[in-house]
């Protein structure tokens, strides 16, 4: 009676353990609902209105890397190339940051790099017509 | 740690206790060993769709997903 008290305990204490760690693998997501990974979707989005001229312009395309990479400078007027470079530079911080913060959203910063390939390949496979994408060490017009 | 608070509260029989802390090593060595192979695996399949929800969000592809549709599917390279 005693014996099979324990194990029940045993039981209950072990479920509870294994229930909790393995949440995230049971449900099949990635946690990315987090304040700071909303935070930086969000500043994101806003941003976008702004660079979308530039990607169809071919001013700057979606590199391997997972970042935002300026490919032809002279598609944008010089008045407004450093505002461009300075949008490139939120843009990339941001993305930094988001790929970061998934990680850890998850309990495990080491996935960053993860994170980061997994993006790199579907901002890249998602671009609409007449955005630029590297390819291979190339720049490939979708 | 948990075996600690388990047999404080819980005195275990002495002739019982040999086999059981047995049993409990083997059942903790196999979640854990269990444990840790989940989560050294990183979760492609789950990424990917995470990333494509914040996709969809930063560039705003539902509310045009009428249109986007075509382009999404068909991998024109």
């Amino acid at each position: 009676m005693n014996l099979s008290m324990v194990l029940t305990r045993w039981c209950v204490l072990l479920c509870l353990a294994l229930g909790g760690m393995s949440a995230v693998h049971a449900q099949g997501n990635l946690e990315i609902d987090t304040p700071a990974v909303s935070a930086l979707r969000q500043s994101m989005q806003q941003r976008h209105a702004q660079l979308a001229p530039l990607y169809a312009a071919g001013a700057i395309g979606l590199a391997a890397d997972g970042s935002v990479a300026l490919r032809d400078a002279s598609a944008i007027p010089l008045a407004q190339r450093a505002q461009a470079n300075s949008l490139l530079a939120a843009e990339n911080a941001d993305r930094a940051a988001l790929y970061r913060e998934i990680a850890r959203a998850n309990g495990r910063p080491e996935w960053e790099a993860d994170v980061r390939r997994t993006f790199a390949q579907r901002w890249i496979d998602r671009a609409q017509p007449g955005w630029y994408v590297q390819q291979g060490g190339n720049w490939v017009r979708k | 740690m948990a075996s600690n608070s388990v047999s404080s509260t819980v005195p275990m029989p002495s002739q019982a206790a040999p086999w059981l802390r047995r049993l409990a090593v083997t059942v903790l060595a196999v979640v854990a060993s269990a444990c840790v192979t989940i989560n050294i695996y990183f979760p492609a399949a789950a990424a990917e769709k995470a990333a494509d929800r914040i996709i969809d969000e930063v560039w705003q592809l539902r509310e045009g997903a009428a249109a986007e549709t075509p382009a999404a599917q068909g991998d024109s390279k």
